[in-house]
């Protein structure tokens, strides 16, 4: 017994696309010069992401990064997240974010959405209810910095 | 004594089989997989004796206490007093008098916090506090500070995670220190710390000391008059007793001079609209009707540890954590936190690569339960530079064979993670 395999029940939480962007994810860097910002924090961990948004003149999310430590689930989410919000606009994300929330606790959410599809795999978490504060954790910063602007919140 | 821990006391050697039979809980899988339990420093399981001590109660001999002129209540009021002088013995106190029921070392924390803090402490005094203490031992002298006037000063800790006793004396220096309030061993290093020593120091300079006894009651037989404590607490649900009772030792002559804590029944001798005045100690402390099962059940769970010894448990735990941390440091990419020369059954680490939930969630689906993140020591973690770790920690049943499953079952998980 070695190797991956013997986890096997452990994979649908832990997906080839969770692991691979918990390890490198694409768009945790610093966004400069930025719109609105906004710190998530999960205390029982310590995990702390902040999320960094820049808007198009019409009031679209034209750019998103995050820095910040987080679990592999925390981390593949905020990944997730950015690469689904460019071209949005407030409501939209608002509607997405509860959508999502309502996959991770339950594993599927009614809104036809391309994005959420995209955030499917995901979905393992509902299974965990310890573990769904991780994957919705960069979602209520994403949520904040909506409300807060650049002064950040 | 009966002829049961009679024989006990006679057997050779600690039989770790036979305690892990007493606690039917043990028998259970988690995710089809055997149970191994090694998160007993945050609650610990709970022997059948505790269990049946407390269904027994309630199935055969159950009323308030204090209260009623009959039989019942009588008969509870002997098992709840009993269990104060099993307490008294346990800690080798003074007086079953010092001994004051409360619902967890969080609550007796609280208790010294108001009573002794707010009721003799002036404005303008300070407590010292540890870098390594559980937030139980933290906030209630933050709300104090807040509220009262007070400053709170903090011993920091060594890279090796043991006090830095060096730093003591100066912290102590100007006199206005009323209160030090440490943790006996530290529930994220398992380092021990050297209370006497404190007692001394903190005396010396006209302050008092107060121990938390959370972690150390559990693991090694404790003596608050050879340790020098003026105030000691401990919880009973991690001495395999029932959750919502914990225990406040005092020294007398504190316990009189301070003011009791919250009001009601049994608190008083007697009541007038104009004034009322306080009972005697401990019933000045204990308001309202108190966690009677629950005391029966901590009597219980003394009796237990008792006769098998806490030497015996002690010397059973001592192997287990060398055990520990030879298998753990021999896994490459994982940091054992803490490298105490004394130091108990709590084995803290990081491992390169796996964040420490996801650590957790793995183990849990092979059974093995851990626990994860700032395990309710926040400063501390951040003084280690983490945000957060895994903790592994033993009891009385756990056995080499589960450790050896853990450390097997990390590398497991390091290479899920590469
Ligand atoms: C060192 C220490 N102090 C205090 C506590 C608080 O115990 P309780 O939550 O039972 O009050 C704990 C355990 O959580 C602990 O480990």
């Amino acid at each position: 017994m070695s190797g991956a395999d013997t986890f096997q029940d452990a994979r649908s939480l832990y997906q080839d696309i969770i692991l691979d962007r918990g390890r490198n994810p694409r768009h945790m860097h610093r966004l400069d010069p930025f719109d609105a910002r906004a710190q998530g924090e999960n205390p029982m961990c310590g995990d702390q992401i902040e999320v960094r948004l820049g808007f198009t003149s019409d009031g679209r999310v034209a750019d998103a990064a995050f820095e910040g430590r987080g679990c592999a689930i925390s981390l593949a989410s905020a990944d997730l997240m950015a690469d689904v919000v460019r071209g949005r606009t407030r409501a939209e994300l608002h509607a997405l974010a509860a959508a999502f929330g309502t996959l991770a606790r339950t594993g599927d959410a009614p809104l036809a959405d391309a994005a959420l599809d995209a955030l499917r795999p995901l979905s393992g978490v509902s299974e965990y209810p310890s573990r769904v504060k991780c994957a919705t954790l960069p979602w209520n910063a994403l949520l904040a910095a909506l409300d807060a602007g650049p002064g950040g919140a | 004594m009966n002829a049961e821990s009679k024989l006990s006391m006679l057997a050779p050697a600690f039989d770790v089989e036979r305690v892990r039979r007493d606690f039917p809980i043990l028998s259970q899988s988690v995710h089809g997989k055997k149970l191994v339990f090694l998160d007993s420093a945050a609650s610990a399981q709970k022997p059948r004796a505790v269990i049946d001590a407390m269904t027994h109660a309630m199935e055969t001999q159950y009323a308030n206490v204090h209260r009623g002129l009959h039989w019942m209540s009588e008969r509870t009021s002997d098992a709840y007093e009993g269990v104060r002088d099993k307490v008294a013995g346990l800690l080798n106190a003074p007086s079953r008098e010092e001994i004051v029921f409360t619902g967890s070392s969080t609550g007796a924390i609280n208790l010294v916090a108001h009573s002794y803090g707010r009721g003799i402490l002036k404005p303008g005094q300070a407590v010292v506090v540890s870098e390594m203490e559980h937030h139980a031992n933290i906030v209630p002298w933050q709300m104090l500070r807040d509220a009262h006037g007070i400053e709170l000063r903090v011993l920091p800790i060594t890279e090796a995670g043991e006090l830095e006793m060096a730093a003591l004396p100066g912290l102590l220096a100007d006199g206005r220190v009323g209160l030090v309030a440490v943790t006996h061993m530290s529930n994220v290093l398992g380092t021990y710390n050297p209370v006497s020593r404190i007692a001394q120091l903190a005396h010396e300079a006209g302050a008092l000391l107060l121990v938390d006894g959370s972690q150390a009651v559990v693991h090694r037989a404790v003596d608050v008059q050879a340790l020098g404590a003026d105030f000691y607490v401990f919880t009973g649900h991690k001495l395999y007793g029932p959750t919502g009772i914990g225990v406040l030792w005092a020294r007398m002559a504190l316990l009189d001079a301070m003011p009791p804590f919250m009001g009601g029944g049994d608190m008083i001798s007697s009541v007038s609209f104009e004034r009322s005045s306080w009972a005697k100690p401990p019933s000045k402390f204990e308001a309202g009707t108190p966690a009677i099962l629950e005391a029966i059940g901590l009597g219980a769970a003394i009796d237990y540890v008792q006769a098998i010894g806490m030497d015996a448990i002690s010397a059973h735990e001592a192997e287990l954590t060398d055990h520990a941390l030879s298998r753990l440091s021999a896994i490459e990419g994982l940091q054992v936190i803490g490298r105490a020369q004394d130091r108990g059954g709590v084995v803290s680490f990081t491992l390169e690569g796996a964040h420490a939930h996801d650590v957790a969630t793995l183990l849990d689906r092979n059974g093995i339960a851990v626990r994860a993140g700032q395990h309710c020591a926040e400063p501390l973690i951040r003084r280690l530079g983490l945000t957060s770790t895994t903790r592994a920690s033993f009891g009385i049943y756990t056995t080499r064979e589960e450790i050896d499953f853990l450390a097997d079952t990390l590398v497991r998980v390091k290479g899920f993670f590469q």
